[in-house]
């Protein structure tokens, strides 16, 4: 059920969040998804990607700090408060979301996000007993 | 002006034959009262009766920091416990700060040679004293306050900070002599500023200005914009605090160093030989009528050239050129003593951190700033934010906690600190002084 997430410590400087994306691009690396955020002096950058292992070797050769977490990938139906019956169910549940962003990807008539908790296993219990459809990995990365 | 008339302008035959006395007895005393001393000499195989000449001084072992560092806190007093009567300290290299003590009699001493300084500098009995330097562990701001007291003169135990606070009492009470670090001084000189308070419309004469490196361009600004005379004052706690040396109004050429209380030596910092006069090396010192804390040859790894020309103060005491460097990576920032090592032994302390680091030191505003960088590696890294700036908390604050000064931690990627050799460049000194 969960989905593995690589992480980029980049420098808040010009041309950083070019150079990752140019390195994966000319390593045949295919970006599923990403979100950055920074700070005023340094920046997170969060990847989905094809390929996880060839992606973090790629990044160490290219001298980047790189990271691994795992993350759950969740299926948001596409209409008004669709989000936030999710987050409310995190909210009863007393689950705290670290950061979320949404994949580029639809999955069939539905938006997919990215959930970022504590409590991963937690989490992922609650949103499938309120009948949250919760995509595993290996799926997620062919999206 | 001078304040000991007899001592400070003292033929040089006389002031020789003086120290000379003073140097036997000195070495007689710390032989037979630290046994740090009797090892050191046994070792280097040289007795206090060895030293017939001011020449033979050269016989004798250096003391240095880790000596110091070695016999932490009272390893090296050479008075009994009760005899001492104040114990200031400094920071040293390794997180332990160097410790050293004053009898009664030695405070005296050293309140006549700070009530030289002040009037060396241009105070009077008549003069208010504004002492901004830190009162406290460190020897400034006391050693300052009771030269003042010892002269006649009137002092204001302001200490350092709420500088707004500062400028209004300066309007308030008149005082007519400054006594700060130079930084402090410019800083003083803006806040004034943008408070709209014209240093001309107040009563300064001039000011006393050390505890960290400056230049004769710093020196300028000072007096332009300040409007007073400004002089140099050298001096370390481990020799005595401030007063070992300082500048005449007079002249404004090298510090007068109270020779009747301290020898001066320049040496080579490779080989330890003796330079002669006019020759930049490091300065060594060595105390002839300290009580509790006497230092035999102690080098101070800062660097200067000794001049012994008369100068037109009418002073016959050697001076020393303003101090242009450090034979050591001490870097000092605020009136603090920094060294990069100690910075390093913080990261190392906190776990997770053994990453590679560089500080750099720049002027801003007239006030000196650390910053910190750290190369973010696997071990330190995290893909929350909160994490990131919760590891930048806590190397600030244990830094903080360790040297007492704030700095700025500034994260970045790997391969950022410059190399040169595989190793790290681990210092830029930005500062123009
Ligand atoms: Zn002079």
């Amino acid at each position: 059920m969960k989905v593995e997430q690589i992480s980029v410590f980049l420098e808040n400087k010009a041309g950083r969040l070019a150079e990752v994306t140019r390195v994966l691009g000319e390593g045949g690396i295919n970006i599923r998804a990403l979100s950055l955020a920074d700070t005023t002096d340094f920046g997170i950058l969060r990847l989905i990607v094809n390929d996880n292992e060839k992606a973090k070797k790629i990044l160490k050769e290219n001298g980047f700090t790189v990271g691994k977490t795992n993350v759950v990938a969740i299926e948001v139906e596409d209409k008004p408060g669709g989000l936030a019956r999710i987050l409310d169910i995190l909210y009863r549940a007393g689950i705290n979301v670290e950061y979320m962003y949404a994949f580029v990807q639809q999955s069939g008539e539905n938006a997919v996000i990215i959930f970022r908790f504590d409590n991963l296993d937690e989490a992922i219990k609650v949103l499938q007993e309120n009948g949250v459809t919760v995509i595993n990995g290996s799926k997620v990365y062919t999206l | 002006m001078i304040y000991n008339e007899e001592f400070e302008t003292l033929p040089r035959e006389a002031l020789e034959a003086i120290q000379l006395r003073r140097l036997k007895n000195t070495l007689e005393r710390v032989y037979h009262t630290v046994p740090f001393y009797k090892k050191h000499f046994d070792k280097h195989g040289v007795k206090p009766d060895d030293i017939r000449s001011l020449e033979d001084l050269h016989k004798l072992p250096f003391t240095t920091k880790q000596d110091l560092r070695d016999n932490y806190p009272f390893g090296l007093f050479a008075v009994p416990m009760d005899s001492v009567v104040r114990i200031h300290a400094s920071s040293g290299t390794t997180g332990k700060p160097t410790v050293v003590g004053y009898t009664a009699r030695d405070i005296k001493t050293w309140s006549e040679l700070m009530a030289r300084t002040l009037m060396a500098g241009g105070a009077t009995k008549g003069d208010i004293i504004h002492n901004a330097y830190g009162y406290g562990l460190f020897t400034g701001g006391l050693g300052f306050h009771y030269g003042a007291e010892t002269l006649g003169a009137s002092v204001i135990p302001i200490s350092g900070g709420n500088t707004k606070r500062q400028i209004m009492i300066m309007k308030d009470f008149g005082p007519t002599i400054l006594t700060c670090t130079p930084s402090y001084a410019l800083l003083l000189a803006e806040v004034a500023e943008e408070m709209g308070v014209d240093f001309r419309s107040l009563k300064f004469k001039s000011g006393i200005f050390g505890a960290e490196p400056w230049s004769e361009q710093m020196r300028q600004e000072i007096e332009r914009k300040l409007n007073l005379d400004a002089v140099d004052i050298y001096g370390l706690s481990e020799v005595m605090g401030p007063g070992v040396a300082v500048e005449c109004i007079e002249a404004k050429q090298g510090l007068h160093i109270f020779e009747d209380h301290f020898i001066a030596e320049i040496i080579d910092p490779d080989t330890g030989e003796p330079l002669p006069y006019g020759e930049k090396g490091e300065l060594v010192f060595t105390t002839i009528t300290k009580e509790a804390f006497p230092v035999i040859r102690y080098r101070t790894r800062d660097i200067s050239a000794l001049y012994k020309e008369p100068c037109r103060c009418g002073r016959t005491l050697v001076r020393m050129e303003r101090v242009s460097g450090r034979t050591d990576d001490m870097l000092i920032i605020r009136g603090v003593n920094v060294f990069p090592s100690q910075i390093e032994s913080v990261l190392m302390e906190m776990e997770e951190v053994s990453p590679h680091y560089q500080l750099i030191v720049d002027r801003v505003e007239h006030m000196d700033q650390l910053t910190v960088m750290v190369e973010v590696n696997e071990e330190i890294f995290s893909d929350t934010v909160k994490n990131l700036q919760q590891l930048e908390n806590k190397i600030r604050k244990n830094i903080k906690d360790m040297l007492g000064i704030s700095t700025i931690v500034k994260l970045v990627e790997p391969k950022t600190i410059e190399r040169s050799e595989g190793k790290a460049k681990r210092v830029i000194d930005n500062r123009k002084i």
